[in-house]
């Protein structure tokens, strides 16, 4: 069904380009060397457009439209009839988009210091954005001489409170994680594996690697836990909450077979539940056993969905011994997910900070561990709102993706990405330069970073710790008193 | 218009502490004329004193100091005492009816002490018991607020100038050997007598210049721990932090001072002395929800001592000076001056360095 | 007790005047133009600022906020000064013959005919010369030899101006924006001597041990500016 136009201004010195950067077939080239456009295959993902050297070629809306609907809009009938062609379960990939539900980030403002006390300038005065991720214990300890006995648990030691999310190899390419391995070393922060294994060609780069262990225990053995700064157990992500994963044979060949331990061709299935998890004692026992594998040398993660009851869920997983608790929001992304679930299941990412922040200072127990949060997070303004909302660090995989190139066509599921991202075709994935890449993370990055220095010296704030869970720097606009209450800020004027 | 403890409201300060190390005890007209020369750092809606060996023949008993809306809160009140503490002795605290200090409520002293048996009953020690039972009366009984719960110690404050306040108080007639001052220039404009400061909680007070940027992730801190903040201000919640500290954590107040002023990153990684630069690490890790930034400057007084701290960029001005066995801090160097004009010593603290002064083992508390 | 006035004690023309047992009054000589004041005591904060011409002399310790957006005369005190001294001062001359507290000379400039020069006897607390934009701070240490001199965080942000420290030692956390150098002869001669000169004339001391041992100065690195921070969008 067509969805987008491909159209031409004046000016193509038929240079062919647009028809071998497009990697969907919507652009071809027929036997006497001139264009054909397949306007029905566009996925509108931009490459044409990024590499015409006249900057000829454009893509547009169809302008062709269904009867306007009140009650049924065009995706709901383009999405009927496709089901009825080929009565399948709607697929789709990245996180789910459009205004229905509301984006909480939108609507909060952020403070400044005016007279009563100063702001202070980041490019000239100290402004402390290291976290240190991780356990702590109730209290101190002294020696018999009265000095204070180190008894902090591991820590995850980050120089910014930006993480990239897990992103399996078998979804990405290897170019991909080998951009946000050299990313995350030049940053000093932690990128993550997903659940698809470690390929060994990154193993030099275990300081900042978070290995992941989900259902399907892919690629995951002794040597790849102790090749990372901390290991995640994955109970579920925002796009699919109590979802599972279906990696197609298709893309486990070469080293992702290898990687992931599994045959050629065959598909790697990770079912929605961990099946030695049924309940949350199970989860201590696994946090635990992690933890001996690994001589208690390793902060754990567990990362859950956000879903109604998140707050009991991570008062759970905090007292199921785990260092760490990753929280993926409703708009998280993802390579394939059921676009039903994707649109339906899990709450906003700022709802469930805010819920889960508040839910363990009631217990007591915010300070015994640290809160991630990812799922939608855009740029630095998101950062230090999740941050002041009551999140210790974020994760951002999207918005890292858009950097390598990614312009947010949700074709992820089809292994076609023209970007060479979501691909394990050799001549797409080889479309990314790591070392690039690399940079352009790094200088993502570095400049979200800038920004959050400057929004922390407007309010006079010059060490992250002291962002962290202070709401008063917070304020809501066109919220109602139910969401004021939940997000536990103000109104904006109040 | 809500009144303070519903909104918090920002004030700027002026702060004066005098500590004899020698125990020796000393009227509060010095400390009244300390504070006096900083007229112009207050604005006329707080000012109050906290004095340390001022009651010794109650020195073993709480001596509270309660403000009161009404007799009815009054009477409430000394229900709600007589059920659980022995009332050695109550009385009106006396006071100089002044034209400049208007509107006061009825002000009370108790000299009290747990009942054994409910004491024992609650198994908790006397302070968390008696530490509860006022954050009881300041959170449950309207038009009763503890203005001071210590031992050997007490706060006066009022909505006015400080040197109004001192002679309302008739401070001149008291003698102890710790005493603190504060002059408040709070931006808002109906003064609650109490939302002066000092803020106290058992022995510990706290007079502070400043308005921190951290506070309410401190805040979100401490009523984690249990703690109620009612006034809202940063005084309350730097008090409750430090008695958090000190007393459940065991931490000194000089390693208090590393956590809320905490060493910037680089400066500890800096550091030759690898023992210290770990013992730093670990305190700031440990406690890094009970980091202090923006700009502050406190006096703590607590039983037998006293601690002057600046915050980490020294972003308020903080002087101290020695002259034999006495101590002076100050906001202003004048302050100082008026009360000792020629100190043996007479210094700035680095921001983040605690100056801490105790009473001399002879000298005793 | 006297209690300060808006203004405080300013504008005269001419004289030389004499203020003794000062404690704790503000904006002393404010925006005062010319003539000789003489102070004694410990006077209030904001003494000098604005100072646009004229002497002040104070036998004692200066409070916060001394010389702030001074333009030209000379503050010279024979005794320590608080914090934020010489703020924004575009001209004139600023001596202190004691220590100095934080952010002393932040923002200081140079604009056509005016320098301002900043000289500290003894030592200075941290955040030296944040913001210089022009004129000349000097520190000299004297009798904290071998000792750190400057704090932390000295000259962070300034973009034009120098900052001699006469100190052997390096400083603490300094930008990566800066470039720290040795002073060599002809520079401390011709840029160093005559300001040191004079101001140990002010206090009577001796010149000679003022410029004992080497010197360092800080300056911004011109190839490291700000404007490569920015994206346009």
């Amino acid at each position: 069904m067509r969805r987008y136009r491909i159209g031409m201004y004046e000016g193509c010195i038929s240079c062919l380009r647009c028809a071998r950067e497009c990697s969907f077939g919507a652009i071809t080239v027929d036997k006497d060397r001139k264009l054909s456009f397949h306007h029905d295959r566009c996925t509108d993902c931009q490459r044409c457009v990024s590499f015409c050297p006249t900057g000829t070629v454009y893509i547009t809306e169809d302008a062709n439209r269904f009867r306007h609907n009140g009650l049924f809009g065009e995706d709901d009938i383009r999405e009927i009839i496709l089901q009825a062609d080929t009565g399948g379960v709607l697929l789709s990939s990245m996180g789910a988009p459009g205004s229905r539900v509301p984006i909480y980030f939108d609507r909060m403002l952020l403070n400044a210091s005016q007279v009563t006390n100063p702001s202070i300038d980041p490019l000239r005065e100290p402004m402390e954005t290291a976290v240190y991720l991780g356990r702590r214990p109730e209290g101190i300890r002294r020696d018999a001489d009265g000095d204070i006995v180190d008894n902090l648990p591991p820590h995850l030691e980050l120089d910014v409170p930006i993480m990239f999310s897990a992103m399996s190899y078998g979804a990405m390419s290897l170019n991909v994680h080998k951009a946000l391995a050299k990313a995350a070393e030049s940053l000093g922060t932690c990128w993550n594996t997903g659940e698809g294994g470690l390929h060994e060609g990154l193993y030099p780069y275990r300081r900042n690697t978070i290995v992941q262990v989900a259902s399907g225990r892919f690629g995951v053995h002794a040597t790849y836990l102790e090749t990372a700064a901390a290991i995640e157990i994955k109970i579920g992500q925002g796009a699919k909450p109590g979802i599972g994963g279906h990696l197609t044979g298709r893309k486990i060949v070469g080293d992702v077979s290898k990687t992931r331990m599994v045959p050629p061709g065959l598909d790697a299935i990770s079912s929605a539940p961990h099946h030695d998890i049924y309940s949350i004692e199970d989860l201590a026992q696994l946090v635990m056993s992690i933890k001996e594998a690994t001589h208690h040398a390793k902060p754990v993660i567990v990362k859950v969905a956000a879903v109604h009851n998140i707050a009991p869920i991570a008062s759970g997983i905090a007292r199921s011994g785990a260092d760490i608790i990753s929280i993926d929001g409703y708009r998280g992304g993802t390579g394939a997910a059921p676009r039903r679930i994707r649109d339906n299941v899990g709450i906003p990412i700022e709802l469930a900070i805010a819920v889960v922040d508040q839910r363990l200072r009631e217990e007591r127990i915010r300070d015994r561990v640290s809160v991630i949060a990812s799922g939608g997070i855009r740029n630095s303004s998101d950062v230090v709102k999740a941050i002041a909302l009551g999140a210790d660090a974020v994760s951002i995989g999207t918005a890292a993706l858009c950097a390598l190139g990614c312009h947010i066509c949700a074709s992820c599921h089809t292994g076609r990405c023209a970007w060479g991202l979501a691909t394990q075709d050799a001549e797409l994935a080889g479309r990314l330069d790591p070392e690039k890449g690399a940079q352009r993370l790094v200088n993502l990055v570095n400049a979200w970073t800038r920004e959050i220095r400057e929004f922390m010296g407007g309010m006079g704030i010059d060490s992250i710790e002291a962002l962290r869970g202070n709401r008063l720097a917070l304020r809501g606009v066109g919220l109602n008193t139910k969401e004021l209450e939940i997000l536990g800020i103000g109104h904006a004027g109040e | 218009m809500k009144k303070e403890g519903e909104v918090r409201i920002s004030s700027g300060c002026a702060i004066s502490g005098i500590f004899r190390r020698d125990g020796k005890r000393i009227s509060g007209e010095a400390i009244r004329r300390s504070i006096a020369v900083m007229h112009d750092r207050s604005n006329g809606l707080g000012g109050g004193f906290a004095a340390y060996g001022i009651y010794p023949q109650y020195k073993d008993h709480f001596a509270l100091h309660i403000f009161y809306d009404s007799q009815s809160a009054r009477e409430e009140t000394e229900r709600f005492l007589e059920c659980r503490f022995d009332i050695i002795n109550l009385s009106k605290i006396p006071v100089r009816r002044t034209a400049a200090i208007t509107d006061a409520p009825l002000i009370w002293r108790y000299f009290i002490t747990p009942l054994p048996h409910m004491l024992q009953d609650s198994q908790l020690d006397e302070k968390e018991y008696t530490s509860r039972a006022m954050i009881g009366i300041n959170g449950s009984i309207d038009g009763a607020y503890v203005v001071s719960c210590g031992k050997d110690m007490g706060v006066f404050k009022a909505v006015g100038y400080p040197e109004d306040v001192a002679d309302f108080y008739r401070i001149e007639e008291y003698e102890g050997y710790s005493w603190t001052a504060h002059g408040r220039y709070p931006t808002n404009t109906p003064g609650w007598w109490a939302g002066a400061h000092p803020f106290s909680l058992l022995d510990l007070s706290v007079v502070h210049n400043g308005e921190i940027s951290s506070y309410d992730a401190n805040r979100r801190t401490v009523e984690m721990y249990g703690y109620t903040c009612s006034l809202l201000t940063d005084t309350e919640v730097i008090t409750y932090m430090l008695d958090y500290l000190t007393r459940r954590q065991g931490l000194s107040l000089a390693e208090c001072a590393e956590v809320v002023a905490s060493p910037f990153w680089t400066t500890i990684a800096a550091m030759e002395d690898e023992q210290e630069r770990r013992r730093l690490s670990y305190l700031r890790r440990m406690f890094s929800s009970f980091l202090i930034t923006g700009p502050f400057s406190i006096l703590v007084g607590f039983r037998g001592g006293m601690m002057a701290l600046n915050d980490r960029l020294k972003l308020r001005g903080l002087v101290a000076a020695q002259k034999g066995d006495t101590f002076y801090f100050s906001s202003e160097e004048a302050a100082i001056r008026v009360v000792e004009k020629d100190p043996d010593r007479i210094w700035a603290p680095q921001g983040g360095q605690a100056v801490i002064v105790r009473l001399n083992e002879e000298a005793g508390a | 007790m006297a209690k300060c006035t808006p203004g405080g004690i300013s504008g005269y023309a001419g004289e030389e005047i004499a203020l003794t047992g000062c404690l704790g009054q503000r904006h002393i000589g404010c925006a005062m133009k010319d003539g000789i004041l003489h102070v004694e005591g410990t006077p209030g904060n904001a003494i000098a600022a604005y100072l646009d011409g004229g002497s002040i002399y104070v036998d004692g310790n200066v409070q916060d906020a001394a010389a702030d957006t001074m333009n030209a005369g000379l503050l010279a005190v024979r005794g320590s000064a608080g914090d934020a001294l010489a703020y924004g001062m575009r001209g004139g001359r600023v001596y202190v013959l004691g220590d100095v507290g934080y952010r002393a000379g932040v923002h200081m400039k140079a604009y056509g005919e005016h320098r301002g020069v900043l000289v500290v006897g003894g030592r200075t607390g941290s955040f030296l010369g944040e913001y210089l934009a022009g004129g000349i701070i000097i520190v000299l240490g004297l009798g904290h030899e071998g000792e750190d001199i400057t704090g932390h965080f000295c000259g962070s942000g300034m973009y034009a101006g120098t900052i001699y420290l006469r100190t052997v030692r390096t400083v603490r956390n300094l930008s990566d924006k800066l470039v720290m150098r040795s002073v060599p002869a002809s520079e401390l001669d011709q840029v160093v001597r005559p300001v040191v000169e004079d101001f140990a004339s002010v206090f009577s001391i001796p010149v000679d041990r003022c410029l004992e041992g080497g010197f360092i100065a800080i300056e911004a690195d011109e190839s490291k500016s700000y404007s490569q921070l920015y994206a346009a969008v």
